[in-house]
């Protein structure tokens, strides 16, 4: 099988990966070398493909014959793919052709588990050793792990990477059971500690003084949930999400709306979820990392999953209307945040205007804020909105999109949300 | 009233401007325009009535230096004065806290040019595509060639990046204003020249076409997200690109096909050591664990 033919089969068999960033590495570039590469600040995003998703590392697997049956998984062994399967040095190549005509920001590599773990996670190794220390590779690398996998390879394996993480792919053991049924949550959040144990170590060595710098260790680690492929709620998946977040700080959970695959399986749900569902998460993924807002709050126990039609601010502040108007000349910081519409730059921009003058309405219209989304929501020198539209029953109405419109919106680039302030430029929506 | 003419570069609106402030001239009182304007009816100013007095210098803040560089290679015409009247205010204007007002309409204006000039910069480190064009016969490095049309006058903002990044390998970028090129140990500007002088195709195009084929998802099609990011005129210079139609076109057939492919059932478990050792380990930490029965 020749080299094309392979990267076709093996890129495809890497697509349904939903994590492509390649930001938060360490500083690092090839001045000085014979070599080829540099990391840090923003990852970017070389092409986009025309599902919208950014195209920055070469994401493909090292092989797709795996052991393992994830239902969900065009992998599996129970499908009929054809298999292929390349050798490091084929994968070596691809990257460092790519990467010199500034198509990649990097690797992203990732295998069907063959005969082990440790076995599997050698030959990935391999691929990023010879990066690092044969061609003097310092591009991005972000390697798949196997949370089965020895201590000590995975900890070899963070020696050479940017990143590397650790697919959770379903929040509860329950549906891990069915669905993929060689995976063990309780595992994997063990290799995640492991992880977070050894990034974290090596951030201490680094602030001693008078020592070594100690020798390098992914920046970071992440992890992918499946959505809609099983029936946990959107809270069991935030739920699920803030504890990673928190126990093992995680940089990012990215959540992949399970689509149809060329092999289905009999035993997963026939009809794809909506892909807006994905964006909700993300969007109350958004609050919950750079907002202060506690998973209960956006997706209780008596109401568990996201409103498809508002994004899950708007949606709160409907439900919490006693909390406005907020007045955008007094209320600190963390009020100014829960504005619909508001986001993290430009809350910022209002606290640092606001010291010199007195906000009004022409002000926010500078800043071009989102108008009519906020104007229900705030008060200024020169508006106040009355409590009577507020506590009106029609405001719901006036923020959903007319029938036809969503229809529309599911292919739309994500609408200006909370997370508007990072763009789709650093390539991780 | 005053007309100075200039390079349209930062550095030469830098030195003007503050010739002009040690000699207290008020915004209102300068006509700004860079010769890439060629206008017949500005004439240069005489050196003589340019030549600085002996003015106490005046403390900018560097973070307008910074706003003032990015901004200055935007190709709006009204830069140079609307960079002179900020640095007026700033400084004689006695607006020291000006640059926090992000909702003053000069700095809003300075913001979105430099909001403009960041995105061509970061459109050019994306979309840049190097051809490899031959081996250096004594060094064996291999010398790329990239055209790019940038929108602004950004050559040379977004040229470190490249030399930081390709190092180890000779490059030149070529535009139409401004060449840039690298030969391992020095950075250096050449004027620009014409798209033919730049080489069409790399032997890697049609691997890279293929990657990028086979990573397109079409059962989930979203094209305004990526013509947001990726517009329409950058696509002559990409060479995936000549692709997407066909992409588009034949997605929903692919899906369809997908939808209406029989169900796979599942296999029996191989006999493989590796495997059992797994389910045991499973079986295990159940009896340990209780599931929280969560669903
Ligand atoms: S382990 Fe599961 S998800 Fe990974 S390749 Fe194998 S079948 Fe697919």
């Amino acid at each position: 099988m020749d080299v094309t033919r392979k990267l076709e089969i093996l890129a495809d068999a890497a697509k349904y990966d939903a994590s492509c960033a390649s930001s938060g590495a360490a500083r690092k570039d090839s001045r000085g070398s014979q070599g080829v590469g540099s990391t840090g600040g923003m990852g970017i995003c070389h092409s986009y493909t025309p599902d919208g998703r950014c195209v920055s590392l070469m994401k493909v697997l090292l092989t797709n014959a795996c052991l393992y049956d994830c239902h969900y998984c065009i992998n599996r062994r129970s499908s009929n793919v054809t298999r292929a399967r390349f050798t490091p040095d084929e994968v070596v190549q691809l990257t460092l052709d790519f990467y010199k005509r500034n198509y990649i920001e990097g690797l992203f590599l990732s295998s069907g588990i063959i005969r082990s773990a440790d076995h599997t996670m050698e030959l990935v190794i391999e691929v990023a050793r010879k990066l690092r220390e044969v061609h003097h590779f310092r591009g991005y690398i972000h390697l798949k792990t196997i949370p089965e996998a020895s201590q000590d390879l995975i900890a070899l394996a963070g020696r050479y990477a940017d990143r590397i993480s650790i697919n959770v792919e379903l929040p509860s053991q329950h549906s891990l059971n069915t669905l993929a049924p060689e995976k063990n949550l309780a595992r994997t959040q063990q290799a995640m500690g492991h992880i977070r144990g050894k990034i974290d170590e090596r951030h201490a060595e680094k602030r001693k003084p008078n020592t070594p710098k100690p020798p390098p260790f992914a920046t970071g680690q992440s992890t992918q949930m499946l959505v809609g492929a099983d029936a946990s709620t959107d809270a069991t998946i935030l739920g699920c999400a803030d504890q990673l977040y928190s126990a093992h700080r995680l940089r990012r959970v990215y959540y992949s709306a399970f689509s149809p695959i060329p092999e289905p399986s009999a035993i997963l749900p026939l009809k794809a979820p909506p892909l807006i569902r994905e964006h909700r998460l993300y969007q109350a993924d958004w609050l919950l990392r750079f907002y202060d807002f506690k998973v209960e709050e956006i997706a209780s126990p008596s109401s568990p999953n996201l409103d498809l039609a508002l994004d899950p601010k708007l949606s709160w502040a409907l439900q919490n209307r006693a909390t406005f108007p907020v007045d955008v000349n007094r209320a600190p910081r963390e009020l100014l945040l829960r504005v619909p519409g508001l986001g993290v730059r430009n809350v910022e921009r209002l606290l640092a205007a606001r010291r010199y003058t007195r906000l009004r309405l022409a002000d926010l219209i500078r800043l071009r804020l989102q108008m009519k989304k906020i104007l229900p929501f705030i008060s200024t020198a020169d508006h106040h909105p009355a409590r009577l539209g507020l506590d009106s029953d029609s405001l719901r109405a006036r923020f959903l999109p007319p029938p036809e419109q969503l229809e529309i919106n599911f292919g739309a680039p994500p609408a200006p949300t909370p997370a508007d302030f990072i763009s789709a430029r650093s390539g991780e929506l | 009233m005053r007309t100075v003419v200039i390079q349209p570069e930062y550095e030469a609106w830098r030195s003007a401007a503050r010739q002009l402030l040690a000699q207290r001239v008020p915004p209102e009182d300068v006509l700004w325009a860079d010769d890439a304007q060629e206008s017949p009816l500005f004439m240069q100013e005489e050196p003589a009535q340019m030549a600085a007095p002996a003015a106490p210098p005046v403390k900018v803040p560097p973070a307008f230096l910074d706003l003032a560089r990015s901004a200055a290679a935007h190709t709006d015409a009204r830069r140079w004065a609307m960079l002179y009247r900020v640095l007026w205010r700033l400084t004689l204007g006695a607006e020291r806290h000006l640059l926090s007002m992000p909702t003053d309409p000069d700095i809003r204006q300075l913001q979105d040019w430099c909001k403009a000039v960041g995105r061509d910069i970061h459109k050019m480190h994306a979309f840049v595509r190097f051809r490899l064009v031959s081996t250096h016969p004594a060094t064996g490095r291999e010398q790329f060639v990239a055209w790019f049309e940038p929108e602004h006058r950004i050559v040379r903002l977004a040229t470190p990046f490249f030399e930081k990044r390709f190092a180890g390998m000779d490059w030149s970028i070529l535009t139409p204003y401004e060449c840039a090129h690298w030969d391992g140990t020095r950075l250096h500007f050449t004027a620009g020249v014409p798209r033919s002088s730049a080489p069409d195709e790399d032997a890697q195009d049609e691997l890279w076409r293929t990657y990028y084929r086979s990573i397109f998802n079409p059962a989930r099609v979203k094209i305004s997200a990526m013509q947001s990011e990726m517009p329409k005129k950058y696509w002559k210079n990409l060479p995936e690109a000549s692709l997407i139609a066909d992409l588009i076109a034949g997605s929903s057939r692919r899906v369809q096909g997908m939808l209406e492919t029989e169900e796979r059932s599942v296999k029996p478990a191989p006999n493989n050591a590796y495997l059992q050792s797994l389910h045991a380990l499973n079986q295990q930490q159940k009896s340990v664990t209780p599931d929280p029965g969560l669903p």
